[in-house]
């Protein structure tokens, strides 16, 4: 198994702890799921608000490892800024760069987002990058220092599951040593098993869990879905093929 | 002097950040601060001088995906 930055996870599943309906709800769901890793950020808290301490007080409890966040920056300065606010913050050299670059796809700005893993990689910071499944850019940000890549499945929040199957298959096959997330788009948790399938080492994602009906039976079914798509994986699925071949033997087949 | 704090203006007799952390009850927080869009880590708020129309950004853990 990959690891991630020298951290072997023990779940390739990785949630997010946002749009939850109760904190009771957001901690059932990390039971139920067997996530190893909570995505977190980095927001406002002044005066008399205890939101934020209250939230980590929760977090803290999930035993899970912390992977925070540079959600909603467009530049690199925010994006850096963040970061280090972030490593303070949460003790951990783990940080999901997160640079947009389109308000409506909420795409990331692959020039941004370059820029910044540079300044965190040399600054040692461990480098989760959300990205897009380009193979140059990918080729840039593993030249920059990132142990890790994370190719978006579909666009943030829209459940569409993974968009480029060709090009996240290329991916795989482009680096074979790097350990790859897909981050984002996911809806249901065949797309996650999916993901699995083509050699894929995690999944993360929060809004498919966190907006499910039933969010804690949802971050079940996801969690089985990554162990049932890891282990096809690794049991070398067969190769498919357009015409059919029986399987029963057609030898000894009595003459009727 | 007056600053901004997470946007808000506001009038402090803060001379450090780490005063300005007392006078908003966040002196033991779990926070990071910044101050004109640059981090100042915990450990530089006794010595982070204020000045007026400084731009200070208090954040704390919050959910993320």
């Amino acid at each position: 198994m990959r690891k991630f930055y020298g951290v072997e996870l023990s779940s390739p599943l990785m949630l997010g702890t946002s749009q939850y309906p109760s904190p009771a709800v957001l901690a059932e769901a990390f039971r139920r799921s067997g996530a190893s890793v909570a995505t977190v950020s980095v927001r406002r808290e002044a005066g008399g608000d205890t939101a934020g301490q209250d939230f980590w007080a929760l977090i803290e409890n999930l035993g899970v490892a912390i992977l925070p966040n540079t959600a909603g920056c467009h530049s690199v300065k925010e994006a850096v800024t963040t970061a280090h606010m972030a490593r303070e913050l949460f003790d951990t050299k783990w940080i999901k760069l997160e640079v947009i670059g389109h308000s409506d796809s909420l795409q990331p700005d692959p020039f941004n987002t370059l820029e910044a893993a540079r300044i965190l990689c040399a600054d040692g910071f461990e480098v989760f990058p959300y990205c897009t499944e380009d193979l140059v850019l990918c080729e840039r940000l593993v030249e920059a220092g990132c142990e890790v890549l994370m190719p978006w499945g579909a666009p943030i929040g829209t459940g569409l599951g993974l968009n480029n199957i060709f090009g996240l298959r290329a991916l795989r096959a482009q680096f074979p040593d790097i350990p790859l997330v897909i981050d984002a788009g996911l809806g249901v948790p065949s797309q996650a098993a999916h993901a699995m399938e083509l050699g894929y080492d995690a999944v993360l994602l929060n809004t498919a869990v966190a907006k499910a009906g039933d969010p804690a039976a949802m971050a079940d079914a996801f969690g089985k879905a990554v162990v049932a798509g890891q282990l096809a994986y690794a049991a070398d699925p067969m190769e498919p093929r357009d015409m059919a071949a029986p399987s029963t033997p057609v030898l000894g087949q009595a003459i009727l | 002097m007056k600053i901004t704090v997470n946007g808000v203006s506001v009038e402090t007799d803060a001379t450090t950040l780490a005063q300005l952390l007392v006078e908003h009850g966040k002196a033991e927080a779990k926070i990071a601060t910044a101050v004109n869009e640059a981090f100042v880590p915990a450990i530089a708020r006794e010595t982070h001088s204020l000045a007026d129309g400084d731009r200070v950004e208090i954040v704390a853990p919050r959910q993320g995906g």
